[in-house]
C-alpha cells in the first residue's frame, strides 16, 4: 500500500502539486486523470523520489519520504518500477538487451539462460517477442513503448508507476498492454499507479480514479461512483454525457466545449443513459 | 494475432549475436597485434616482422643490434601507442555515454587543451625547481584535472543537464586554447617551438617508467569502468529510465568523469595532445558491436589502441627516415574517417 499525506511538490520554483492525500491499495490499478499540465507526472515523479517534496509524506510499507526525511534513493526505489513518458531510446541495444536491463541490480557480466528466458517471457507477454533481436532504435514509437513496458515487468516491482504508457499505442495494443497491467497487478498484489488521458480506458481498467486539476485532488474513488458529467465539466471544462457499458463501467462521450454549448444543449442528469 | 516467438529460438539468436561480437573483438585484437609488430618494424632502419617477433620472443637467431633497436628504442614507443590509444578510446567512449552525446570526448571538452596549457605554462615559467621531465607532464596533468574538476562541478549541480556540461566543456576548450596562444605570443621563438613540439603529441617521449605508470592507471580505470557496465548501458537509455532501473545517475556520472579524467590526463601528460581517437574509437565500437558495454568498452579500448598504433606506423612511413608527430597524423587521418563514419550507412547490431 502507498499512503500519501498532504503532499505538495515544487518544480521549477512553482508548487505544482498541492496537499494531495490518498491511500493506494495493493492488487489494484489506480489511474490518475486530469488536464495537461496539472501535476499528474509531477505527482508520479515525487512518489518515485525524483522531485523534492515541499510538504507532506509518502509511505510505502515501512519506508517513508518527506520534505525533511529523504531516504537513500536506491533503497526507496528498490521495489518501485517507473516508466517515464519519454519513449526515446537512441541506443545501439537490441530489444532483448533492453528488457534484460530490467534486472540491472542482479546482472553479472554473463547473462544466464534463466534471465534471457525471463526476458523473453516478458516480451511475449507484451506481444513483441518477435522483435527480440531488433535494434530498439529501429522500432516505431509504439513498439518501443511495448519494449520499455516489458522492461518494467522484468523488474518484478511491488509498486508500478506508469506515465501515459499507452500514448503511442494503437487501440489493440492499448488494450493488450492494460490487460497485462491488470493481470500482473492482481496476481502479484502490486500497487499500480498509471497516468491515462483516455477517460474511457481509465474507467474500464482502473479500480480507483484519482482526478487531478490545478495540482489538487478533485475526487477519488471507483469510476462507477465518481465519474459524472459534472466532475468532467469541472475538471476539463467540457460537457459530456456519461453512459454505461454492459458491465456498468462509465463511458464518457464529449458533446461540446463549455464555451460553445448553447443553453438547450446543456446536459441534465436525465441525459445520462445506458449504452444499448 | 502475433505468434509468440519461441524462447529457445530467440535465446539462440542472442547467443549467436554474442559470439559474432566476440569474433569482431578478436579480429580487431589481431589487427592491433599486427599493427604493433609493424610499428616496431618501421623506422629509420626497417626490420622484417619476423625479425621483430624473434627479438620480442627471444627465440631464433638475432643480431644484437636488432635486439637493441626493438627492445630499447621501439618497444616502449609501440607499447605507449597501444596504451595511450586504449586510454583515449575508453575515455571517449565513457564521456559519450555519461553525456549521452556522440561529440563528447576528452579532447572536445577541453581537457586536452587544458593539458596543453599546463605544459606550456611550465615550459614558459619553469617547474618550481623540478626537472622538465617531471614538471611538464605534471603541469599538463594538473591543468587537465582542473578542467575535469570544472566539468565535475557542473555535473554535480542539480539543475545542470548534459547539454550544459558539454557547453561548459566547449567553453573550456576555447579558454585554454586562447590562453595557450597568449603564452606562445609572449614567448621567444625557441620557447614557442618547444611548446609547439609538445602540443603535437609524440610517442618519442615514452620511457619505461612513464609507460608503466600509464599502463597501470589505464588498466585499473578500465576495470573499474567495466564493473559499472550495466549501469552505463542503462544510462544510454536516458537519465529517467536509468534512474527508474535503480541507477544513481548523478553519482555514476561524477564517478565516471573522475575516472576518465585521471586516465586521459595521465596519458596526455606523457605524450602530448592527441585528438580524434577519443572521438572516433567509440564510434567504431558502436558500429561493430553495439552499446552493450560488455563489448562496447573493450572494443573502444582496442579500436583506440589500433588507431594510435596505425597512426604511429603512418607517422614513420610518410617520409622514410623522418618522424612526423603522431598527433598530426591522427588528426589528418581522423577527419576523413570521421566523415566516412557520419555518411556510411549504419550497421545494425
Amino acid at each position: 500500500m502507498i499512503e500519501i499525506e498532504n503532499l505538495s511538490v515544487k518544480r521549477g520554483g512553482q508548487t505544482i502539486v498541492r496537499g494531495v492525500g490518498t491511500r493506494l491499495e495493493g492488487g489494484k490499478i489506480h489511474a490518475i486523470i486530469g488536464p495537461n499540465g496539472t501535476g499528474k507526472t509531477t505527482l508520479l515523479r515525487a512518489i518515485f523520489g525524483d522531485l523534492p517534496i515541499e510538504q507532506g509524506v509518502v509511505r510505502i510499507g515501512n519506508k517513508t519520504i518527506s520534505a525533511t526525511g529523504r531516504r537513500k534513493l536506491s533503497d526507496w526505489r528498490e521495489h518501485i518500477a517507473y516508466m517515464p513518458q519519454d519513449t526515446g531510446a537512441d541506443v545501439a541495444l537490441t530489444v532483448l538487451e533492453v528488457v534484460v536491463l530490467g534486472r540491472l541490480g542482479k546482472l553479472s557480466l554473463h547473462i544466464d539462460d534463466e534471465t534471457l528466458e525471463m526476458a523473453m517471457d516478458r516480451l511475449n507477454q507484451a506481444g513483441i517477442g518477435h522483435l527480440a533481436g531488433r535494434d530498439i532504435a529501429s522500432l516505431s514509437g509504439g513498439q518501443r513503448q511495448m519494449a520499455l513496458f516489458a522492461q518494467v515487468l522484468m523488474r518484478q516491482p511491488k509498486v508500478m508507476l506508469l506515465d501515459e504508457p499507452v500514448s503511442a499505442l494503437d487501440l489493440k495494443h492499448q488494450v493488450s498492454l492494460l490487460d497485462v497491467v491488470r493481470r500482473e497487478t492482481r496476481a502479484n498484489g502490486w500497487v499500480t499507479l498509471v497516468v491515462l488521458h483516455d477517460l474511457n480506458l481509465a474507467c474500464q481498467y482502473a479500480d480507483n480514479l484519482l482526478v487531478i486539476a490545478d495540482g489538487t485532488l478533485q475526487a477519488s474513488g471507483p469510476p462507477k461512483e465518481i465519474m459524472t458529467p459534472d466532475l468532467v465539466n469541472r475538471t476539463y471544462g467540457i460537457h459530456v454525457e456519461v453512459l454505461h457499458d454492459r458491465r456498468g463501467n462509465p463511458v464518457v462521450q464529449p458533446v461540446g466545449n463549455i464555451h460553445e454549448i448553447s443553453s438547450e444543449d446543456q446536459i441534465s442528469p436525465a441525459n445520462e443513459g445506458m449504452l444499448a | 494475432m502475433t505468434i509468440p516467438t519461441s524462447n529457445a529460438e530467440a535465446i539462440g539468436a542472442h547467443r549467436a549475436r554474442e559470439r559474432r561480437r566476440w569474433r569482431t573483438v578478436l579480429i580487431f585484437l589481431a589487427l592491433m597485434a599486427a599493427s604493433f609488430v609493424l610499428d616496431i618494424a618501421t623506422g629509420p632502419s626497417m626490420l622484417s616482422p619476423a625479425e621483430v617477433l624473434r627479438s620480442l620472443t627471444g627465440l631464433g637467431e638475432r643480431a644484437p643490434m636488432t635486439d637493441s633497436i626493438v627492445r630499447s628504442l621501439r618497444l616502449p614507443m609501440a607499447l605507449m601507442a597501444l596504451v595511450v590509444g586504449a586510454a583515449l578510446g575508453a575515455g571517449g567512449a565513457q564521456m559519450q555515454t555519461i553525456l549521452n552525446n556522440p561529440m563528447a570526448s576528452p579532447y572536445t571538452l577541453g581537457m586536452a587543451a587544458a593539458a596543453g596549457f599546463g605544459a606550456a605554462l611550465v615550459l614558459a615559467v619553469g617547474g618550481l625547481g623540478l626537472s622538465a621531465m617531471i614538471a611538464v607532464p605534471l603541469g599538463a596533468f594538473v591543468f587537465s584535472m582542473l578542467a575535469a574538476f570544472f566539468l565535475f562541478m557542473l555535473a554535480s549541480m542539480r539543475r545542470m543537464n548534459t547539454e550544459t556540461i558539454i557547453l561548459g566543456g566547449i567553453a573550456l576548450l576555447f579558454l585554454f586554447q586562447s590562453l595557450l596562444s597568449l603564452i606562445q605570443f609572449l614567448s621567444s621563438p625557441e620557447l614557442s617551438q618547444q611548446i609547439l613540439f609538445w602540443l603535437f603529441g609524440s610517442l618519442t617521449k615514452a620511457t619505461w617508467p612513464t609507460l608503466t605508470l600509464t599502463t597501470v592507471v589505464t588498466l585499473v580505470c578500465c576495470i573499474v569502468l567495466m564493473a559499472d557496465s550495466w549501469k552505463l548501458a542503462a544510462l544510454r537509455m536516458g537519465e529517467m529510465r536509468a534512474a527508474s532501473l535503480g541507477v544513481n545517475v548523478r553519482f555514476l556520472r561524477m564517478k565516471v568523469l573522475v575516472i576518465v579524467a585521471i586516465m586521459t590526463a595521465t596519458a596526455t601528460s606523457f605524450v602530448g595532445v592527441i585528438g580524434f581517437i577519443g572521438l572516433v574509437a567509440p564510434h567504431i565500437a558502436r558500429m561493430t558491436v553495439g552499446e552493450d558495454q560488455r563489448y562496447f568498452l573493450p572494443m573502444s579500448v582496442i579500436s583506440g589502441a589500433l588507431m594510435l598504433s596505425a597512426a604511429s606506423v603512418l607517422s614513420k612511413s610518410i617520409i622514410p627516415g623522418a618522424l612526423f608527430p603522431v598527433g598530426i597524423v591522427t588528426a589528418i587521418v581522423g577527419v576523413p574517417f570521421l566523415l566516412w563514419l557520419i555518411f556510411a550507412p549504419r550497421r545494425r547490431t
